[in-house]
């Protein structure tokens, strides 16, 4: 008989394992998937996995894989902060579009001046807009103890709203004809987000992911307020005797993750998307929900898994144009990559005994 | 190296190589949607395939679904050019800057942008003129309705969709002075649940004709349900849903055109071009009208069609005065294309504000 025990402590080894066979196990589910969809299952995962990386046009692929990655990195790091501490988040993709509309309305409100100082102003206008839109749920929890599930879901679909408006009103390209959205910074100097060397993907969104990891590393093992976000996820209890102040702690974190968000949709506005428009979000601060808890909620390994999503994306589409596989195939592969992921976060608190349960 | 070099040097080798190939060229498709929406990308897919049909083993077809508007259709797009498309056709409005960025990296590709309006060397623009389809659609509305209240489902507030309300509109009230239209709008172009939504939101107001210019069958499985309401399929037949509500539909026939690009691109005679087809050149199909619409309106409604397709009959003739008040074509006047490219505004009569 199968049976699963408690672990006495959560076992270090299948913390750091689970990951890895958890993508062993997509593979061969998701080449399975792939085979009963007729396609050759190795030729399909060799392209997915391998092509970005070393095939024949990976000198392109490569820098590509930043410019995906950075986005689902800046906000997976700032919403690992808020996990660790039991305060969730789910509303990034709202922050996301905010830091956009904030950053790139700092932005043309200086069109066409040509200025160093007006990037800037943006980077700040668009982590403050991530930072505004999150402080509405952590201040209704905070306040009159909402759920800041809920609240931050429901104003990523306010912030859509906004999106929609600005695209087509306030921020409408004077010169685009009638057509909605906004000017294309790309094509404004002092406002894009251009590649720092031309052909890496380093863009200054990708320097700004680099950070964030570097920092929030630092904040959990040195810091004593990351010391009080893990007390708080861990020991509820014993964080209350340390003197944490809950608070402080929801506003902080919120906080952080939505000013990261915000910076996230800035530095996409400005660079690799170019400008404001109806569906400018494509779903970053939802997937980075998938990137923080791949990456066990630790900044090295979200920066990891923000490569694999990344690298799951890009390999996804060239197995779609090469092999014809269909994209709900591809959002399948996805999904299965999540589903091993928590499936087998089991073992890390379990272990299967296949004993007969000792008579009393 | 700058990178643009290293793309164009890759794409020439490439294109140097192409001759170990199976096929001699290879053209792209990038999709907005699923090919299985039943609607917009679906007719796109079939273009692809009349291609594929057409041209046999002497041209290669490839193409990626659901693809988001911005910095992933660039890639897509960029990935296509590098594995060495000659022609790719990018199908949504969304895809234009994107379309424009890749195709200077890549001068010796072919790009086809459909609905927009920046063109470049190596980039063309090709759109239907839907409109004219819609002004035979209401034709049907406004002879059908009997609470003379039509409901639409628009997408987004773009020049497009606009002229395709207001063509609907002054065709329903000149056969049905009495007609009023309730709009709203989905913010996208496929999202079944949320037309859905919008479908039961309008037929709850009293709308017994939806028309639709998002592209899934939800809004006709909402109509069918409620019973009495009558539906048009849009960009794609949808005649599961007929004779009833579904009682004819708007067709994007995009094989045709496809064809003759893919053609002139194997003859080296390509050329920049601006494509705006309609009813005559057969970019835009009448679907069949069905058994649910009496014989006299039907009649109407195929009259409505031969003038549009022979050039008889222009789909916005004067007199047209704008909804503020203001005269926008005298007696006998018909619109010229640059006003209804950039179409914005409301015709008098349609309540309601375009969204800002």
């Amino acid at each position: 008989m199968i049976r699963l025990e408690k672990r006495p402590q959560p076992s270090q080894a299948w913390s750091l394992a689970t990951p890895l066979v958890a993508v062993l196990a997509t593979m061969i589910f998701g080449g399975l998937l792939f085979a009963i969809l007729g396609k050759p299952p190795v030729e399909a995962i060799r392209t997915i996995f391998w092509e970005p990386l070393f095939g024949e046009f990976s000198f392109y692929y490569r820098p590509q894989l930043l410019v995906k990655g950075a986005p689902l990195v800046l906000i997976a790091i700032g919403l690992s902060l808020g996990f660790r501490a039991g305060v969730w988040n789910i509303g990034a993709e709202g922050q996301y579009i905010m830091g956009a509309i904030f950053g790139a309305g700092a932005g043309l409100a200086f069109y066409p001046m040509e200025a160093v100082y007006i990037f800037p102003i943006m980077v700040i206008a668009g982590a403050f807009g991530g930072w505004i839109w999150a402080m509405i749920p952590a201040v209704l929890r905070t306040r009159f103890g909402t759920n800041e599930i809920l609240v931050s879901l429901m104003l990523v679909y306010v912030a859509e709203q906004f999106l929609a408006s600005v695209s087509l009103g306030l921020l409408k390209n004077p010169e685009g004809f009638g057509f909605p959205g906004s000017r294309n910074l790309q094509s404004y100097p002092s406002a894009f987000n251009a590649e720092l060397i031309e052909g890496s993907g380093m863009h200054w969104g990708v320097v700004a992911a680099f950070i964030a990891v570097i920092f929030a590393y630092v904040l959990l093992r040195k810091h004593m307020l990351g010391f009080h976000i893990r007390l708080t996820g861990e020991a509820p209890r014993a964080a209350k005797f340390a003197g944490v102040n809950p608070t402080r702690l929801v506003l902080f974190c919120l906080g952080t993750s939505g000013a990261l968000a915000g910076l996230a949709g800035m530095f996409e506005v400005s660079g690799p998307a170019g400008q404001i428009s109806i569906d400018f979000n494509v779903g970053y601060g939802f997937t980075a929900i998938i990137v923080a808890f791949l990456g066990r909620l630790h900044p090295v390994g979200i920066m990891l898994a923000g490569g694999l999503m990344a690298l799951t994306y890009i390999g996804g589409e060239i197995a779609q144009s090469n092999l014809g596989l269909p994209a709900a195939a591809i959002q399948v592969f996805q999904g299965m990559l999540l589903f091993f992921l928590l499936a087998l976060d089991l073992l890390t608190n379990f272990r299967i005994a296949l004993r007969k349960p000792e008579a009393v | 190296m700058k990178l643009t070099n290293l793309l164009t040097s890759a794409a020439v080798a490439l294109g140097l190589a192409s001759g170990a190939h199976a096929a001699d060229t290879k053209v792209g498709f990038v999709y907005v949607g699923p090919v299985g929406d039943g609607g917009w990308t679906y007719e796109h897919d079939k273009g692809r395939q009349a291609v594929e049909a057409h041209f046999g083993d002497a041209v290669e077809t490839v193409y990626v679904e659901s693809v988001p508007e911005g910095p992933d259709a660039e890639r897509v797009m960029t990935q296509m050019a590098l594995e060495g498309a000659d022609l790719i056709f990018t199908t949504s409005f969304g895809y234009m800057d994107p379309t424009i960025n890749v195709a200077k990296k890549f001068p010796n590709v072919k790009f086809e942008h459909a609905t927009g309006y920046k063109t470049a060397e190596n980039v063309s623009v090709y759109s239907a003129r839907f409109y004219e389809g819609r002004a035979v659609q209401g034709t049907i509305a406004g002879h059908m309705t009997d609470s003379n209240v039509i409901g639409y489902i628009g997408s987004y507030p773009i020049p497009e969709v606009i002229r395709g309300i207001n063509s609907a509109y002054i065709h329903a009230k000149k056969v049905n002075p009495d007609v009023e239209f309730k709009i709203v709008w989905a913010y996208t172009w496929f999202d079944p649940a949320k037309e859905a939504d919008a479908a039961k939101v309008l037929i709850e107001q009293g709308a017994d004709v939806i028309l639709q210019h998002t592209d899934s069958t939800a809004p006709q499985a909402a109509a069918q349900n409620a019973g009495n309401v009558i539906t048009f399929g849009q960009a794609s037949d949808m005649s599961e849903y007929g004779p009833k509500p579904r009682v004819s539909s708007i067709i994007d026939d995009w094989a045709p055109y496809y064809i003759t690009r893919t053609q002139a691109v194997i003859d080296g005679s390509w050329a920049t071009s601006n494509t705006w087809d309609g009813i005559g050149a057969g970019m835009v199909g009448i679907g069949e009208i069905s058994s649910a619409v009496p014989a006299d309106v039907k009649e109407a409604a195929l009259a409505m069609k031969a003038a549009l397709a022979d050039g008889s009959y222009h789909a916005f003739t004067g007199p047209i005065t704008k909804q503020d008040g203001s005269v926008w074509l005298a007696e006998g006047e018909t619109a010229d294309d640059g006003t209804l490219a950039g179409m914005n505004f409301y015709v008098e009569g349609i309540e309601g504000d375009i969204p800002q």
